[in-house]
């Protein structure tokens, strides 16, 4: 379960406050929504729970399973199960994405004391979640995400997503940048990874990514907290109203 | 009136002007001495104030495995030429008091490399690669040497020869190689400098070409090692269709200082050339790349690239470049480009959040950095070497 308490969180370069007293738990099992008008915390939540140095946490307290992350560094939290797809993956020239890969999936191997993978199990891994989000492989021997388009981008994250089969998954508008088709593809990539072990926070602006991956909570946050929860059914509300009446009542 | 006094002499400069061969090769330096910063081709390497003191010698490496398996190795050790018995289409015979006063004279007075090589220099070996030529397997010629040492390869390829040479610096002590490389019509020659000397290892190298017609040249310098390490490279490319390529990786640890200094000179028209030198910068070293490119008034559609990027990973290092462009010709298309910076903190946060420890996430970053660059070369045998040796140099200094 992750539980984040009384969350507050800055920019550490210049000292803006961006989070502020947030209040989250999500359960095992569950996909909960984080929908919110721009600029009211969402990208930075996302960075604040995988880990990112250039935030500082003030105050409050981010649980995962019961145990504070707060003192992990980014690398420790994935080993710890964290997973955050990128709204912009990076393009890394030089390193090889396979071989990144097939570093990742060992080092977490090694950080949960588990034997490193040999090849050919790694290759069938690989092949298999490729397939499964319609993936060609020849994408997948250039450098890390160099020239891939938007939504190979997108696919390459839940590939990675997929490897690494991570029990707290943040998807920062994942649907960005995605037409209809790919849309699809990576919902069901998503969709075939929920399970009961797994919690999941789905990042989005729009409803539209909603019907592919139905979640169970939809919260709304503004100005860094979460200032309505509800079920679907809110997510709907917010698509034929905006957020001027719910961010109104928060005023 | 100017009256220069000249600075004291140092412990170096009486041993190498006094000690010369040849004093006629090195009578410039014997009036005004080693270069200083104020000398503009060594400003980032005051050389008189860096080699106060010739190097202690070192222990003389024994014979080494090559850098890519299966090339025939010839070696200059502590100067004397070893020649075995040579591949297929390539001539090799010791230079000999003839083929030294056959070499061309130093570049002028500022070339102190090429007047300290020339006025030193004992033997060497000529390499003739005929003409059509083409080698299954690259030659690597070791220059291996822990006392003070002056070699010299006087290498011609002939018309559309096709060959990869591999010019491996090992050793400590004090050392000069000059490498003369004369490309014929159409050929297509790789030459990849490994410079591999210990930590203590002064080394000053002159890789000097002119390209013939549709010549290609593609050199690769590799500086993994010593204490003060000069590279030059003064590349003509004095035939139309030519294509001049220069690559290099600086990998600088603990207190050394590596300066690459390259002057290409564009003399006829349709030439191109591109320049690529990636450094990493680790400890209190320090590095220095000086890039000069003429283009002469009838070299039109002259087309010349430049860049040199530096990653910093530490605050006490620091590099300087200084690209420079001469241009009389008024058709052409050059450019050039400098970058210094630390590893991109989006890229490390990244590779992180996947759960590669920050240590190792550095390091794949910072040799992806140069890889990119070892990829270019069109040989896998000799990508993997290059990048295994790569992996060792990281391991030690990251």
């Amino acid at each position: 379960m992750l539980e984040i308490r009384n969350l507050h969180a800055r920019i550490a370069e210049n000292g803006t406050e961006i989070i502020r007293g947030l209040n989250l738990t999500v359960n095992k099992g569950e996909v909960a929504a984080i929908m919110g008008p721009n600029g009211s915390g969402k990208s930075t939540l996302s960075y604040v729970i995988a880990g990112r140095a250039d935030y500082e946490v003030t105050e409050g307290d981010i649980l995962w399973n019961g145990e504070s992350i707060l003192a992990m560094d980014a690398a420790e939290r994935a080993a710890k199960g964290v997973f955050l797809a990128f709204q912009y993956p990076m393009e890394i020239p030089g390193v090889a994405t396979m071989e990144f890969l097939k570093v990742a999936m060992n080092a977490q191997r090694k950080a949960r004391g588990e034997e490193p993978l040999k090849i050919p199990e790694f290759l069938k891994r690989v092949k298999a979640a490729a397939a499964s989000l319609s993936m060609n492989m020849d994408m997948l021997k250039r450098p890390l995400n160099v020239g891939f388009s938007g939504g190979e981008k997108k696919r390459a994250e839940i590939l990675q997503m997929k490897l690494l089969e991570p029990s707290l998954c943040v998807l920062d508008e994942t649907d960005s940048g995605l037409d209809i088709d790919a849309l699809k593809i990576v919902a069901d990539g998503v969709n075939a990874l929920r399970s009961p072990d797994r919690a999941m926070i789905v990042i989005t602006h729009y409803q539209r990514l909603l019907d592919h991956i139905v979640p169970d909570t939809v919260h709304v946050l503004y100005k860094g907290q979460v200032i309505k929860s509800g079920d679907k059914s809110l997510a709907l509300t917010l698509e034929k109203d905006g957020y001027a009446q719910i961010t109104g009542e928060a005023a | 009136m100017n009256v220069v006094v000249p600075l004291p002499r140092t412990p170096a400069e009486t041993a190498l002007i006094d000690g010369a061969r040849r004093p006629a090769a090195i009578e410039a330096l014997r009036a005004r001495g080693l270069p200083t910063r104020r000398v503009e081709s060594w400003h980032y390497t005051d050389l008189k104030t860096l080699l106060r003191n010739l190097p202690a010698d070192a222990a003389t490496p024994a014979a080494l495995p090559p850098v890519l398996e299966g090339s025939a190795v010839l070696a200059i050790v502590d100067g004397a030429p070893r020649i075995v018995a040579a591949p297929a289409g390539v001539d090799v015979s010791a230079l000999g008091d003839a083929g030294i006063a056959a070499l061309s004279a130093p570049f002028g007075a500022d070339d102190a490399i090429g007047q300290i090589n020339l006025a030193h220099v004992a033997d060497g070996v000529r390499l003739a690669v005929a003409a059509d030529a083409t080698l299954v397997a690259p030659v690597e010629v070791q220059f291996r040497s822990g006392r003070a040492c002056h070699a010299r390869v006087s290498a011609a390829f002939g018309a559309a020869s096709r060959a990869v040479i591999i010019e491996r610096q090992s050793g400590g002590g004090f050392s000069t190689a000059v490498c003369d490389l004369n490309i014929g019509d159409g050929a297509e020659i790789s030459w990849i400098v490994v410079q591999e000397r210990d930590d203590k290892a002064v080394h000053l190298g002159q890789v000097n070409a002119t390209l013939g017609t549709n010549a290609k040249l593609n050199l690769f310098v590799v500086n993994e090692g010593g204490k003060l390490v000069r590279q030059e490279i003064h590349a003509r490319a004095a035939g139309e269709g030519s294509e001049f390529r220069l690559r290099g990786v600086n990998l600088m640890a603990g207190g050394a200082h590596v300066d690459v200094t390259m002057t290409l000179t564009h003399e006829v028209p349709h030439t191109s050339s591109t320049a690529v030198v990636r450094n990493i910068v680790t400890g209190r070293a320090n590095g220095a790349f000086q890039g000069m490119i003429k283009v002469a008034r009838q070299a039109q559609k002259t087309d010349a690239r430049m860049a040199c990027n530096t990653l910093l990973l530490s605050d006490e290092g620091g590099f300087s470049a200084k690209p420079e462009l001469e241009i009389f010709a008024d058709d052409v298309a050059c450019g050039h480009g400098a970058t210094v910076r630390e590893i991109d903190r989006n890229h490390l946060f990244y590779l992180m959040a996947r759960g590669v420890p920050e240590r190792e996430s550095r390091g794949l970053l910072v040799k992806a950095f140069v890889a990119e660059i070892i990829e270019e070369l069109d040989n896998e045998g000799l990508v993997e070497a290059l990048e295994h040796r790569l992996d060792r140099w990281f391991s030690a200094h990251g």
